[in-house]
């Protein structure tokens, strides 16, 4: 039986980075295709031009509140490869402790109140498992977030210690962090993290964090949950939920994940780059091109970041979002948490990749697989601050430079690219992550990750937009508001 | 986001013991699309009584004044259509950071997206409600300026409101709650010692006073970041980098790189608010040639090289 197709449009989208907006076409019950639109610009990139270099430690990270370090190191970064500064070790250390402090703070707080609420709404109410779930996770009134929302303020009495505040911190340089530890403050952040570590195996895993980043396959988790009682961790309570709504047949895009590599060690990294499509490969970023076919961008080519325009064109026929398009080697790659553990090669992550690809239910377990990771790597940093080592060095700003920083916020793969031209700025581009994730088509009519991951969502007896979407989405974590810096 | 970093008590607590209850927050509340745009309906017609109304964000009115450049999603209509209409129903009108209150960091350089505040274009009074806007209470925009705001300025504003009102009295001149407005973020600078004896920073992650060479704002800048500290325990200048005065209009351009202090003829522009010049000159460089071996020597390290001595602090 088919009935005729109709189209609904979903927004605004609440717990979620600022504004997104969502068309579907709906067939025979379930999502046939999704145009999906940020419907806001603001023009950082314009904001950014004729001014001198270093201001953009200060401008870049207002284009959000949720990933400002992240956008600050992108533009030290840049700033770096531009001058040739390389950071001493305890800069290296303290900043990769500011961008995991906010790294982790994003995947916590995703989790908590921007995700997991969906499954407290009365659409689930005659599901046996909602009462549950809707006591222990409902929107700014469930016991999660109650216990959630204190602990993560507590978590970021690090960025207090080592950045002034968060968000909007310019301890991030170019040359290091401006916050230099003394020895009782290294002390102290390794309590803050064990405070916050306990947290985690007390209340989200139900398990010691070395437990979490030693399962090695599908089997493994699955194992791991049933050893213990469902609602004694949260994990475990999303991993029943998750069973009993087939989360995992939920959301699947292009299945070709990317990351430029996580935090940096003594020029190695944390997390590895690469691009792995059930292949590993390297990231060209010559290959990377912003397409704006159906962006109210200006242009009709694609252009690499470093030749980026940024001028808006808000009667462009065809157009649907003031996101770009952009794509690698003319390709959609998805880029998150899941994207970052699969390229990591992550021996769990792969697994649940291979039998299921990129889902609802595999992004949410790589987010809190990350989550455990980065903690541990965490402490490990701050046991090795060296108080009383430079934490910091300096160099004239060239007048004619270019430069680039890539980094790996918590939403994904973000780069910055600059252009220096008597002493100012002359270009300045910026692909954030959820620009590569909820892009919009492109010339080939090819969707972006996002629209491809909803088409195949069904919807629910009674529905008149899916709820089903509503998962899709959040299992991304976007942040609309870097999208459309 | 700044204001989940709540503290003593947390968000959640200090909302519910000052009987404030959320009608909608776009990153807290469970509503998604339908209910949302029902929900900003019923505000826009008076048929739901808004007591604050609360935006964040820079208001955008471009392109070519249509508003385009910000819909609001699902409603196909511009946000700053929705926030005129609910705003001239709401008891109380905040503006939550700098962008609201005076357009920010979104309207510098050309400003792109012809972004201003609730009642501000920059410095000048306007801004898209207009300088004449009043709330039902008779209260112009209340101005929670700041980038970001620390979350007890705006917690404290709301429960101000629950308890018994601000009055005009209660804003300063640029309508920001003095609260927080009628103090300096030198307040309380740790680096005070340094400033006293002009014992100054050359370089980031330098210890000593960063108004000298590193743009530090911190003796103009209204804010009580020294005194309350953000995140349990930092502020800008703790965190070892100048107080840009994030809290007044046009900040964002202040005509000068944000970390380099312009000088004329040597001498910093900029002098400490209240403070007559030929007196800052004089004591300047009387201090200058008054400071300690330890403050020179500490104020170009990163860590401090030199312990202050001991001594008997007995009268004797």
């Amino acid at each position: 039986m088919s009935e005729a197709p109709r189209r609904v449009v979903v927004g605004p989208f609440n717990r979620v980075e600022g504004d997104l907006e969502i068309t579907l076409d709906i067939a025979d019950g379930r999502v046939a295709a999704a145009r999906v639109n940020s419907p806001l610009y603001r023009g950082f990139e314009k904001i950014l031009a004729g001014k001198d270099p270093r201001d953009a430690l200060v401008i870049a990270p207002r284009i959000c509140g949720i990933c400002s370090v992240s956008q600050s190191m992108a533009a030290a970064y840049a700033l770096a490869d531009a001058q040739g500064l390389a950071m001493p070790r305890n800069g290296e250390l303290a900043t990769n402790l500011v961008l995991a402090g906010e790294n982790v703070a994003d995947h916590f707080t995703h989790f908590y109140l921007f995700f997991m609420p969906d499954f407290a709404r009365e659409a689930y109410a005659g599901e046996p498992w909602h009462a549950a779930a809707a006591e222990r996770f409902r929107a700014a009134s469930g016991g999660a977030a109650r216990e959630a929302i204190p602990a993560r303020a507590a978590l970021l009495h690090l960025m207090g210690l080592l950045a002034g505040k968060w968000p909007h911190t310019l301890s991030v340089q170019p040359g290091g962090s401006t916050r230099p530890v003394l020895a009782q403050e290294r002390l102290r952040l390794l309590a803050q993290l064990g405070e916050f570590r306990r947290f985690l195996e007390r209340v989200t895993f139900g398990d010691d964090l070395e437990v979490l980043v030693g399962l090695d396959s599908a089997d493994a988790l699955a194992a791991w949950a049933d050893a213990g009682p469902a609602h004694g961790s949260d994990l475990r309570h999303f991993l029943k939920i998750a069973d009993a709504l087939q989360l995992d047949a939920l959301g699947r895009a292009a299945d070709r994940f990317m990351s430029y590599g996580g935090y940096r060690e003594e020029g190695r990294r944390l997390f590895a780059p690469g691009v792995w499509d059930g292949v590993l490969g390297p990231v060209d970023t010559a290959a990377i091109r912003e397409d704006v076919t159906h962006s109210w961008m200006h242009g009709e080519c694609a252009l690499h970041p470093s030749e980026g325009d940024a001028r808006p064109d808000p009667d462009k026929a065809g157009a649907y979002s003031w996101c770009k398009a952009p794509r690698l080697d003319g390709r959609v790659v998805e880029v998150g948490a899941l994207a970052r553990q699969a390229v990591d090669g992550h021996a769990l992550i792969r697994d649940l990749v291979q039998r299921s690809g990129g889902n609802v239910r595999s992004r949410v377990v790589a987010r809190l697989l990350e989550l455990a990771r980065v903690v541990l790597a965490m402490q490990e940093w701050a046991r090795a601050l060296s108080p009383g080592e430079p934490f910091c060095v300096d160099a004239p700003l060239p007048d004619t430079a270019d430069g680039v920083g890539l980094v790996e916020a918590a939403r994904g793969s973000l780069g910055h690219w600059l252009s220096i031209r008597d002493g100012r700025v002359a270009n300045y581009q910026i692909v954030a992550p959820t620009t590569w994730n909820f892009s919009p088509r492109d010339a080939a009519g090819t969707p972006g990750a996002l629209e491809q991951a909803l088409v195949g969502a069904p919807l629910r007896h009674g529905e008149d937009s899916p709820l089903a979407a509503q998962h899709i989405v959040r299992s991304f974590d976007p942040c609309m508001v870097c999208t459309v810096h | 986001m700044s204001l989940l970093c709540a503290e003593s008590p947390d968000l959640l607590t200090t909302l519910e013991v000052g009987g404030i209850r959320l009608l909608w927050h776009p990153a807290l509340s469970e509503a998604s699309g339908a209910e949302v745009i029902g929900l900003l309906e019923r505000a826009a017609a008076g048929d739901l009584a808004v007591d604050a109304l609360c935006v964040e964000g820079a208001l955008l009115r471009g392109p070519y004044g249509t508003g385009r450049f910000h819909m609001l999603a699902g409603t196909g209509r511009p946000m700053i259509d929705w926030v005129r209409d609910i705003a001239a129903r709401s008891r109380y009108t905040l503006a939550i950071g700098s962008c609201a209150a005076f357009g920010g960091v979104t309207a510098g350089g050309p400003n792109p997206s012809d972004a201003c505040g609730l009642q501000y274009d920059g410095s000048h009074r306007g801004g898209l409600l207009g300088e004449a806007y009043r709330s039902a209470e008779n209260l112009p925009v209340i101005n929670v300026a700041g980038c970001p705001t620390h979350p007890n300025w705006v917690l404290e504003a709301l429960l101000a409101l629950a308890e018994s009102g601000l009055g005009r009295g209660d804003l300063d001149e640029l309508a920001r709650p003095r609260m927080y407005a009628d103090q300096l973020v030198h307040h309380g600078c740790p680096r005070n010692e340094y400033y006293e004896y002009k014992a100054s920073a050359r370089g980031p992650s330098q210890l000593g006073c960063l108004m000298e060479h590193m743009g530090c704002l911190g003796t103009q800048a209204h804010a009580d970041c020294n005194t309350r500290l953000w995140n349990g325990e930092g502020s800008c200048v703790r965190g070892g980098y100048a107080c840009i005065n994030c809290t007044a209009p046009e900040f964002e351009e202040p005509g000068h790189p944000f970390t380099v202090t312009p000088t004329v003829a040597g001498i910093p522009v900029g002098l400490p608010t209240d403070m007559p010049k030929a007196w800052f000159v004089a004591l300047s460089s009387l201090s200058k040639a008054a400071t300690p071996e330890r403050l020179k020597t500490n104020a170009t390290s990163d860590h401090p090289r030199i312990a202050p001595k001991v001594k008997s602090t007995r009268y004797r």
